[in-house]
C-alpha cells in the first residue's frame, strides 16, 4: 500500500520534471525560430506559400462562423434588450462583443483546430518521414526552411482573420438586427460609433489577436517538431496542438482581457 | 510558374480582404470618424456631483453630440469635481452664459453633459469655464427628497 | 585498404537507459564499398546520425576527413555535410517537391548555379540512377524504389566525398533490389567515394561489399573482408550471416519456463 503511494508520488515527480523539460525544449525551439526568421527576408516565396495554406485555406470557416455568430449575438442582444426598450443598442453590444471577445477567440479557436492541427501533422510527417532529418544532412536548417515560414505565417494570419471574423459578425448581425427585426440601419451605425472605441476596443482586440497567433503557432510548430515520429505519436501531437492551444487561448484571453480593460 | 501566381494572387487577396475588414470596422462602427483629431478647443466645468460621468462621456448639445468628456479631476478648492471637456471646433459659437447639466441617456442608459446655450454675444473659448451647471440626479437624494416633502404634508 | 576517412574511438552512446554503442572503434577507408550489418535494433541508424553529427555521442570521437564531427561549430558542420551523401530509408524525399526539383534543392541552396545548368546537372543525376524519364512526377507517383533512387541521385547532386545508405534494401522486390545494389557498386566504382551500407540483408550487402563490420549489443563483433565473414569460426557470426534460427542469439526471448507460464494462470502477475 505505502509502496503503492510512492510509486503514485514518483510517477507525479516524474511527470513533472518532463514538463517542464518539454517547456524547456519549447522555449530553446522558440529561439531558434527567431533565429531561422531572417530566411524570409531572403525567401519570401517560402511566406507566401505559408500564408496560403494556413491563411487562405483558414478563410472560409472564419466566415462561415463570423456571419453566424453575428447574426446570433443580435438575436440574443435584441431579445435581452427589448425589454428596456434599448433595443436600438443592439449594435453596440454585437460590435463589442465581436471586436473584444469574440473575434480574437472565436478566430483563435478555429485556427488553432484548423490550421494548428495541420500544421502539426504536417512537420510531424515531415519529421517522421525524415524529410527533416534529410534536410539536416543536406546542410539546410530545416528550422529555418520549414518551421519558421510557418510560424510566421500563422502570427501574421490571425489578426487577418480575426479582423475579417468580425467584420463579417458585424454584417450578420446587421442582417438580423435591421432587416429581419426591422431596427433603424442607422441607429445600427451610429450607436455603434458613438460607444465603440477605435483602440481601445478595435486595437486591444488586435493585440489579443496578434497574441493568440503567436501562441498557437508556437504550440503548433514545436509540437509537430517536437513529436514522436511515429504514427500515433503523430496523432497524440495533433490532438495535443488543438488542446494546449485551446486552454491557452482561453487562459490568454483572461489574463489580457484584465490588464486591457480592468481599470 | 502558373501556379505561383494564382498563390500569390489569392494571398493578396486575403491581405487585402483583412485589410479592409479592419478599415471597414474602423470607419463604420468604430469613433474614428469622430475623432477628426483633438483639435477641438477645451472648456471646463464644475459640478457638485458627476454621477457616472467617466472620461470620453459624449457632450451634446439638444441631444447632438458635439464633444467628449478629456479629463475629470476634484478641485480641493472649492470641493467640486472639474471636468475638461473638448468641443469639436466646428461648434465655437456658444455663449458664454451657457449651462452644463449632467444627464441620463434613457432610464438606465449613460450620463452624459448637455450644453444649454445661453444669450450673450461673447462666445466660449480655449480654457472657458461654464458658471452655471446642474449636477447629476443621484437616486439616493432623490429618494430622500421625496421621503421629506412627504413627511411634511 | 586505402587511406582512412572516417575514423571513429571509443564510440559511446544511450537513449535514457538503454546503451546504443559501448567502445566502438571503426576505420573506413576513402575508396570502396564499406557495409555495416548486424541485427534489427542495434542502432545501426544510429551510428550513420553520428557519423553525420545528427546525434551526440557520450563519449568518443568520431572523425571524418580529420576533423572532429562533434566539434565543429555549425557552420563548419553544414560545410562538412555538404561533402556528405546520406540515403535515408524512406528515401525522405521532399513531398511537395517534383523529382526535379527535388534532386535540384541541394544545388539550389548551395550553389549559385544558373537554371540552365541545375536542369543539366540534374538531368545528368537523374540519367545516372536511370529515372531521366520521371523527372516530372512527384514523390507520391514514385514506388518505394524509384524514391529511393531519386534520393541517391540527390544524394550525388553535389559530388560528395561519402554516400551513407540507410538500409538500402529494405522491403524491396526481387528485382528493385538488384537495381539498388548495382546502382550502390557502380556509383562508388564510376565517382571513386566512400560508400557505407547499412542493411541486415546479409547476400545482397556481402555480394558488394569491400570490407564488413558486423555489429551487435553496441560493439563490434568481427569485422574484415566479405570471405573472412564466411569463413568466420565465431559463432555468432555464422548463426547471423547463415540466418540460424536458434544459436548465440536466442529464439526465445527471456521468459520463466513454459509450465510455470500455463499453470500460473491464477494469481497472475503483473509487471
Amino acid at each position: 500500500m505505502v509502496n503503492h503511494l510512492l510509486d503514485r508520488i514518483q510517477g507525479l515527480g516524474r511527470s513533472t520534471m518532463n514538463s517542464a523539460a518539454r517547456l524547456g525544449r519549447a522555449n530553446v525551439f522558440l529561439m531558434s525560430v527567431f533565429a531561422g526568421l531572417s530566411g524570409m527576408l531572403v525567401r519570401p516565396g517560402l511566406l507566401i506559400k505559408q500564408l496560403f495554406s494556413v491563411g487562405v485555406q483558414t478563410l472560409i470557416i472564419i466566415l462561415v462562423a463570423g456571419l453566424f455568430v453575428g447574426m446570433v449575438m443580435a438575436l440574443q442582444a435584441y431579445y435581452a434588450l427589448v425589454d428596456f426598450g434599448a433595443e436600438d443598442s443592439v449594435s453596440v453590444m454585437v460590435v463589442l462583443s465581436l471586436l473584444r471577445e469574440l473575434g480574437p477567440v472565436i478566430t483563435a479557436l478555429l485556427f488553432a483546430g484548423r490550421a494548428g492541427s495541420a500544421l502539426t501533422a504536417e512537420i510531424g510527417l515531415m519529421k517522421a518521414t525524415e524529410q527533416l532529418s534529410g534536410m539536416e544532412m543536406m546542410a539546410v536548417n530545416p528550422i529555418e526552411r520549414v518551421v519558421a515560414p510557418r510560424f510566421l505565417a500563422g502570427i501574421v494570419s490571425m489578426p487577418m482573420l480575426a479582423a475579417i471574423f468580425s467584420a463579417v459578425g458585424v454584417l450578420g448581425g446587421y442582417l438580423v438586427a435591421v432587416e429581419l427585426l426591422g431596427l433603424d440601419s442607422g441607429a445600427f451605425w451610429s450607436q455603434a460609433q458613438a460607444k465603440v472605441e477605435l483602440y481601445e476596443d478595435l486595437g486591444n482586440g488586435m493585440i489579443k489577436s496578434l497574441v493568440f497567433g503567436f501562441v498557437v503557432a508556437w504550440i503548433a510548430v514545436f509540437e509537430g517538431y517536437d513529436c514522436i515520429p511515429t504514427s500515433e505519436g503523430l496523432g497524440q501531437a495533433t490532438t495535443r496542438t488543438v488542446v494546449y492551444s485551446s486552454l491557452a487561448i482561453l487562459a490568454l484571453d483572461f489574463v489580457l482581457t484584465a490588464l486591457m480593460f480592468g481599470k | 510558374m502558373k501556379n505561383t501566381r494564382t498563390l500569390e494572387l489569392l494571398v493578396g487577396l486575403f491581405v487585402a480582404a483583412g485589410l479592409a475588414a479592419l478599415f471597414m470596422l474602423a470607419m463604420s462602427v468604430s469613433n474614428l470618424a469622430s475623432y477628426g483629431g483633438d483639435d477641438g478647443y477645451v472648456i471646463k466645468a464644475r459640478f457638485d456631483n458627476i454621477g457616472g460621468l467617466k472620461v470620453r462621456s459624449p457632450v451634446a448639445a439638444s441631444g447632438v453630440r458635439i464633444g467628449r468628456v478629456t479629463d475629470i479631476q476634484y478641485d480641493l478648492e472649492g470641493f467640486e469635481a472639474l471636468v475638461s471637456m473638448s468641443i469639436d471646433p466646428q461648434y465655437n459659437v456658444f455663449p458664454i452664459d451657457s449651462s452644463a447639466s449632467i444627464l441620463t441617456s434613457g432610464l438606465l442608459g449613460e450620463q452624459y453633459i448637455g450644453i444649454e446655450p445661453g444669450a450673450e454675444e461673447e462666445f466660449l473659448v480655449e480654457g472657458s469655464e461654464i458658471d452655471i451647471t446642474q449636477s447629476a440626479l443621484v437616486l439616493e437624494q432623490i429618494i430622500g427628497q421625496f421621503l421629506y416633502s412627504k413627511a411634511d404634508e | 585498404m586505402s587511406e582512412t576517412l572516417i575514423k571513429i574511438r571509443g564510440l559511446k552512446f544511450s537513449r535514457g537507459d538503454r546503451v546504443i554503442f559501448e567502445n566502438v572503434d571503426m576505420d573506413i577507408p576513402r575508396t570502396g564499398i564499406t557495409a555495416i550489418m548486424g541485427p534489427s535494433g542495434t542502432g545501426k541508424t544510429t551510428l550513420l546520425k553520428l557519423i553525420g553529427g545528427q546525434l551526440t555521442p557520450d563519449a568518443g570521437i568520431i572523425e571524418v576527413d580529420g576533423q572532429d564531427v562533434h566539434k565543429l561549430r555549425t557552420r563548419d558542420l553544414y560545410a562538412l555535410r555538404k561533402r556528405m551523401g546520406m540515403l535515408f530509408q524512406s528515401g525522405a524525399l521532399l513531398t511537395d517537391l517534383s523529382v526535379f526539383d527535388n534532386v535540384a534543392y541541394p544545388i539550389r541552396e548551395h550553389t549559385r548555379l544558373s537554371e540552365v545548368m541545375v536542369r543539366q546537372l540534374v538531368l545528368l543525376k537523374l540519367n545516372a540512377v536511370g529515372l531521366r524519364g520521371a523527372v516530372d512526377l512527384m514523390p507520391s507517383e514514385l514506388s518505394g524504389g524509384m524514391a529511393r533512387r531519386v534520393a541517391m541521385a540527390r544524394a550525388i547532386a553535389l559530388d560528395p566525398m561519402m554516400i551513407m545508405y540507410d538500409e538500402p534494401f529494405t522491403g524491396q522486390d526481387p528485382i528493385s533490389m538488384g537495381v539498388l545494389v548495382q546502382l550502390i557498386k557502380s556509383l562508388n566504382d564510376a565517382l571513386k567515394i566512400c560508400s557505407i551500407v547499412v542493411s541486415h540483408d546479409v547476400f545482397e550487402t556481402m555480394s558488394i561489399a569491400d570490407y564488413v563490420y558486423i555489429i551487435s549489443a553496441g560493439t563490434v563483433v568481427e569485422h574484415g573482408s566479405p570471405e573472412d565473414m564466411h569463413n568466420s569460426q565465431s559463432e555468432w557470426t555464422r548463426q547471423f550471416i547463415d540466418g540460424l534460427a536458434d544459436g548465440p542469439v536466442p529464439f526465445h526471448f527471456d521468459a520463466p519456463p513454459l509450465l510455470d507460464d500455463l499453470f500460473a494462470a491464477s494469481g497472475r502477475r503483473r509487471g
